[in-house]
């Protein structure tokens, strides 16, 4: 396929920002709505292409298109070269990104209605879009670099859409200081790399001068390893891993749509794809990928048992994601690589579809508090419909896709064998179980029961829900059967996946695949019997544990400790307080003796200064006396 | 028949006289009568140059008629000076003209 064709993948969301951004407003003014057609006009336009470079990249051999790549730039002996890079993994993230993308901005036209901020919204949904599918194609470290600047940017304007709300407009500036603390490393790491071997085309047909050519070659030994942390630790700002998740549950101050695509589904999902994309790389260093897999492995437990206890609906999806991404960096850790993509691909389906369900859930009560809900399985049918589907597949039970891919990243640590293998395996199993329990008593508290409300209006009085219009049941309801059927891309056995990204598939393991089994029912079990029956009750059970559970309900102290610790003491007391310090003495105090020493001079000789002009004369004679006696005696 | 060197004797002497004038004495038209003759000390050494250097040009002599002429304009401008300095302060003594300093 002509390569103008792939170009135009990310061109088209690129123009229709563009064309938003600039012309919607004064040429359409108050049917906005425009702006929103535009907006799915050209994704649309992304996902057929995509279908096309797929089916291209199918039939290609080795799954990989060639293209060239352009010089760009020349100064010296450096040229960078960009160019797209178009494989297995590329052909995946596409259809993701695309299809997602497309259709939260249909259940966007019914979420964001009414909103003053609409057109904004959806120039910046379509930046957002395409600055992903730039990430996503990039053959070139800098371009792959800016891409990922570029969501990080989009992240930012759309947490922070309702930036008149303080918490928003914080939550925005949140998320863009901590993931920049990962993206620090990955341009160290970008640095370093192109210093040692003058690498910045991730991969080219020749093979020898990309990245993945120099390893082992000239990236070897210690140099690989940082290199290949420096990379993961942008990874784990993006992705939000442990120790820089803090940032995600709070970026659920952005309108739902936004937290089912750039915070379930696509932009979280890109520090796993850059993992995968540098899986040569980061594999080669075994201390790096060890740490992959502990960072990953921790974190989806550690995120898992937060998620158990918050209130808000949307807190316990973020969870649950920053949960599911360490499962799939544990997964890469452990060398699962067909794995952990293949429960990238099926996370996005299902976890934007309950994302979306929450908006749902959220614009018919008005509220994200789950406490205030409750009963509304009769009001919104369909809404309950499809947020089982998704709450039975992000558990993993069969045939939801959810089962397969999370029991093959299990069963894979489980085939190892090794001291890694096995305590990934356990901390998986422990997050299998912990997702089954707060994902249905998510459900229950949500839609079981009794209603208890919603929002309190200004006068007291309690919102009756409805299902939400057609506009945003479609998407959801598509979004479900993805989440059922998407297990096929990776059927067990076929491992068409695997194929296409170049790996072999994991087999079935039959002992780990009953016990992760057993494991979510469990959980499912707990959770229906403390939130459906009321069998045990939740509140005692959180007496009871009274100080684990104001530690977990709490986040583990983590935002008081950056916060206040970090930032505020050591950072802001002690690091900046000491440069200020310094700034003021050293600084400040060399600049004034300067100035000092000229004046106090100048206070001396302007006793010089009499006013007599012949005084003057008598001086510049001398002088020239000088200066001809020196000549004379020493000049020649 | 003088050379060169009691010529450039004679116009460092004058020289001298008039720098030493122009420094020292207190009455204005005093000082401006010693820069004239550094003028013509100047001129002096211009036209033996001249002279006894390069025989066959005549730059130094041109340059000391150029030298009169602006000598003769600065005079008349200078006497300006003094007769405006003379109605406006009532004085021709360069002690109390000392307005530019600090």
């Amino acid at each position: 396929m002509p390569e103008l064709a792939i170009w135009s993948i990310i061109g088209a969301p690129l123009a229709s920002f563009l064309l938003i951004g600039l012309g919607v407003r004064p040429a359409f003014g108050p049917r906005q709505a425009s702006a929103g057609y535009l907006t799915i006009l050209a994704i649309a336009y992304s996902l057929g292409m995509s279908l096309w470079v797929l089916a291209e990249t199918l039939g290609a051999e080795g799954h990989r298109l060639a293209l060239p790549t352009h010089e760009v730039l020349s100064a010296g002996g450096f040229s960078l070269e960009v160019g797209l890079l178009v494989d297995g993994l590329t052909a995946v993230m596409l259809i993701i990104v695309t299809a997602v993308s497309l259709l939260v901005q249909v259940y966007s036209q019914g979420y964001m209605h009414g909103d003053s901020g609409y057109t904004r919204y959806f120039s910046y949904m379509s930046l957002f879009t395409a600055s992903m599918l730039l990430l996503v194609l990039a053959n070139n470290l800098v371009l792959l670099y800016v891409g990922w600047e570029m969501v990080g940017l989009c992240s930012y304007l759309l947490i922070g859409h309702w930036f008149h709300r303080p918490s928003a407009a914080a939550a925005a500036k949140k998320a863009f200081i901590v993931t920049r603390f990962g993206d620090f490393f990955f341009l160290l790491a970008i640095i370093f790399l192109f210093t040692q071997t003058g690498a910045l085309v991730i991969s080219d047909s020749a093979g020898e001068a990309d990245v993945y050519g120099v390893v082992g070659k000239t990236l070897t030994g210690a140099a690989l390893t940082w290199v290949a942390l420096g990379i993961f630790a942008g990874a784990v700002g993006k992705s939000a891993q442990f120790p820089l998740h803090t940032w995600l549950p709070d970026a659920m101050e952005g309108p739902t749509p936004v937290s089912a695509l750039i915070h379930a589904a696509t932009m979280v999902a890109a520090g796993v794809f850059l993992v995968a994309r540098f899986f040569p790389l980061i594999h080669a260093a075994d201390t790096a990928i060890t740490i992959v897999a502990v960072i990953g492995a921790f974190t989806a437990v550690f995120a898992a048992s937060m998620g158990m206890v918050m209130k808000d609906i949307k807190r316990v999806l973020a969870y649950s994601t920053i949960s599911q991404l360490g499962y799939m960096m544990m997964g890469l850790g452990v060398g699962a690589y067909a794995p952990a993509m293949f429960h990238l691909f099926n996370h996005a389906f299902f976890k934007a579809l309950l994302f979306l369900g929450s908006g749902s859930v959220n614009h018919a009560t008005g509220t994200f508090d789950m406490r205030l809900m409750g009963g509304l399985r009769k009001a919104m049918p369909w809404t309950w419909g499809v947020f089982l589907v998704g709450s039975l597949s992000l558990a993993g039970i069969p045939p939801f896709s959810g089962f397969f891919s999370k029991d093959e990243i299990l069963g894979a640590a489980w085939h190892r064998g090794d001291t890694l293998g096995q305590f990934v395996f356990w901390m998986g199993l422990a997050g299998v179980f912990m997702t089954a329990f707060y994902v249905f008593r998510a459900l229950f508290m949500t839609f079981h029961g009794e209603y208890k409300g919603g929002e309190v209006g200004a006068h007291g009085e309690a919102r009756h829900p409805h299902e939400s219009p057609r506009v945003m049941v479609l998407p959801m309801v598509i979004l479900a059967v993805a989440s059922i059927v998407s297990w096929v891309a990776n059927a067990p056995g076929q491992n068409q996946l695997a194929g296409l990204l170049g790996y072999e598939g994991e087999e079935v393991q039959t002992f780990p695949l009953a016990l992760s089994l057993i494991a979510a029912l469990a959980g499912i079990g707990v959770a229906t019997g403390m939130y459906l029956f009321r069998a045990l009750s939740a509140e005692g059970v959180s007496r009871a544990t009274r100080p684990l559970y104001t530690l977990v309900a709490r986040k583990y102290f983590f935002d008081e400790l950056y916060e206040d610790v970090l930032v505020r003491r050591v950072f802001y007391r002690g690091l900046a307080a000491a440069m200020d310090r310094f700034d003021r003495t050293v600084v400040d105090g060399t600049v004034d003796m300067v100035g000092l020493v000229g004046r106090n001079a100048g206070r001396v000789l302007v006793r010089a200064q009499t006013g007599q002009l012949q005084f003057y004369g008598v001086v510049l004679s001398l002088g020239v006396l000088a200066i001809l006696a020196a000549f004379l005696l020493w000049g020649r | 028949m003088p050379g060169l060197t009691e010529y450039l004797l004679l116009s460092a002497v004058l020289f001298t006289i008039g720098l030493y004038g122009a420094l020292v004495k207190r009455n204005v038209v005093v000082v401006l009568m010693c820069v004239e003759i550094m003028l013509n000390a100047v001129n002096i050494a211009m036209v033996a140059f001249s002279r006894f250097v390069v025989p066959v040009e005549l730059t130094g002599q041109v340059f000391a008629v150029f030298i009169m002429t602006v000598a003769a304009a600065e005079v008349a401008l200078g006497l300006a000076i003094i007769l405006a300095l003379y109605a406006h302060r009532g004085t021709v003594d360069t002690t109390n003209i000392d307005l530019m300093k600090f």
